[in-house]
């Protein structure tokens, strides 16, 4: 599905990969995962330390028999981190995401930003340095999205890691990231890598400026040019 | 108090019935010696309720050991037909035999295989009740969410952590629907069995039934309905407790 794609991606950047439905966007994420392996080609990571990857999908996919405490401490569990250490931590990363009260509850029993929220923890509990996210926000109400893209941007600010963040939404892209990659709609091509001329600091008032405008009219006609 | 009211739309069904039968045998539209008075059942379960108790209990005992028999062994063979689609391709086919197996042909050669006795009836039991438990169970354990099994790979699950923290739990609503189809099957094995060999309310039935006593066929068959009903009962007591918070069919 994809060929000839040439993609250097620097530690600590915040990087969204744009494209249509099928091109690919999703496969390149699970090969940089280790999910996948390339039929061709290759992944490096330099340097090749072992380090920790998180994957956020597109729906929460929570293990609905688990508490949100649970579930968020669950890539601990398969790591082999003791009870009360990784509860411990994933109160603290609950915490981070502001659904530290829910804890006790089931995924059944929140809303479909909470969920997310839950998701985004349990990726973050392991203390990522890299953070792949596979449309995680797509299925929310755009006042949630707002919240999280806020959120995102925060932690990422705060903790240093590297996110790789796949979406269609020109407008999500052009708002989180830092660099943006337009994927052709066949054969995995990239069409435009452009380093986003907007400050550091992102909040609501910046998704009424004009700069941000600018940026998403710039991804929007590299999408459409055939 | 509520739930006692939610019944009683079953029970208006279930009493009109009874007193229309009741009527048409002592009015003589149909024969006694076909149909016997609800009257003349309710005589016979408690003239005859020492030898239908006792045998209430050995057909109960019977059907149970098969239906555990049955759950244990299905779930094992459900968790080695998932390991590998050759397997699967290899020995599925072959458990569809439980399905199709009409255990009243075979129940001659439980017999002789296992001699007359709770041996064969539990046997019995066992054959026919098996396949729902291996089809429900292994339709569960294949269709865990992939995103899921990334995730477990992603943290260097093992095959055996992935099997225990998340394919059996997200089988679980699939292997109780299993055995709750499981369960009424044990009984009727059970049933099957003691017609052929053995003791226990199928051989009250056989043996009434040679004594014209259709009264007393109409008791040992209500009381193998009572005994699968209360299986069934058990089965969504346990459904309930491990189901209720997270799965729609329990809330």
């Amino acid at each position: 599905m994809i060929e000839g794609m040439n993609l250097e991606i620097a530690a600590g950047e915040f990087i969204a990969i744009l494209g249509p439905s099928g091109c690919g966007k999703s496969t390149l994420l699970r090969m940089i995962a280790r999910l996948a392996e390339p039929t061709a080609g290759s992944i490096t990571i330099q340097p090749e330390t072992q380090f920790q990857t998180s994957f956020v999908f597109q729906d929460a996919h929570l293990l609905p028999w688990r508490t949100v405490l649970e579930n968020a401490a669950l890539p601990l569990e398969l790591m082999g981190v003791e009870r009360e250490e990784r509860h411990a931590t994933a109160r603290t990363t609950l915490q981070q995401v502001s659904l530290y009260e829910a804890e006790d509850r089931y995924p059944a029993q929140l809303s479909g930003g909470m969920r997310m929220r839950a998701s985004l923890a349990r990726a973050l509990v392991t203390q990522p340095r890299l953070l792949l996210l596979d449309e995680p926000f797509a299925a929310l109400d755009e006042i949630t999205r707002f919240r999280l893209d806020t959120q995102l941007r925060e932690l990422w600010r705060k903790r240093g890691i590297t996110v790789v963040f796949v979406t269609h939404s020109i407008s999500e892209a052009a708002f989180l990231a830092n660099r943006a990659v337009v994927l052709t709609k066949h054969g995995g091509g990239i069409k435009l890598d452009r380093r986003l001329d907007l400050p550091l600091e992102r909040n609501d008032d910046l998704r009424m400026d004009p700069r941000l405008g600018h940026e998403m009219k710039v991804l929007l006609s590299a999408m459409e040019e055939e | 108090m509520k739930r006692l009211r939610s019944i009683i739309p079953a029970l208006i069904p279930l009493l009109v019935v009874i007193a229309a039968a009741e009527l048409a045998v002592r009015n003589g539209l149909v024969k006694s010696y076909l149909v016997p008075a609800p009257s003349s059942v309710l005589r016979a379960i408690i003239e005859s309720r020492a030898e239908l108790f006792g045998a209430f209990l050995t057909t109960s005992a019977s059907a149970l050991v098969g239906f555990l028999l049955s759950t244990v062994a299905g779930i094992a063979i459900a968790v080695f037909l998932s390991s590998s689609r050759a397997i699967q391709r290899a020995f599925y086919p072959y458990t569809v035999f439980f399905q199709t197996v009409p255990i009243i042909a075979i129940a001659p050669l439980l017999v002789i295989w296992f001699g007359y006795g709770t041996r064969t009836v539990i046997a019995s039991a066992f054959v026919v009740s098996i396949f729902p438990v291996i089809a429900n169970t292994l339709s569960g354990i294949l269709s865990t969410e992939p995103a899921l099994r990334d995730l477990f790979r992603l943290y260097g699950a093992s095959t055996l952590v992935t099997l225990f923290k998340l394919r059996f739990p997200a089988a679980l609503p699939q292997i109780l629907t299993g055995l709750r189809v499981a369960s009424g099957l044990a009984v009727i094995g059970a049933i099957v069995g003691e017609f052929i060999g053995g003791q226990g309310l199928g051989s009250v039935v056989d043996v009434a039934r040679t004594q014209q006593r259709v009264d007393k066929v109409f008791a040992a068959v209500l009381l193998a309905s009572v005994l699968g009903l209360a299986l069934f009962g058990l089965i969504n007591l346990v459904s309930y407790l491990t189901l209720r918070r997270w799965h729609v069919s329990e809330q």
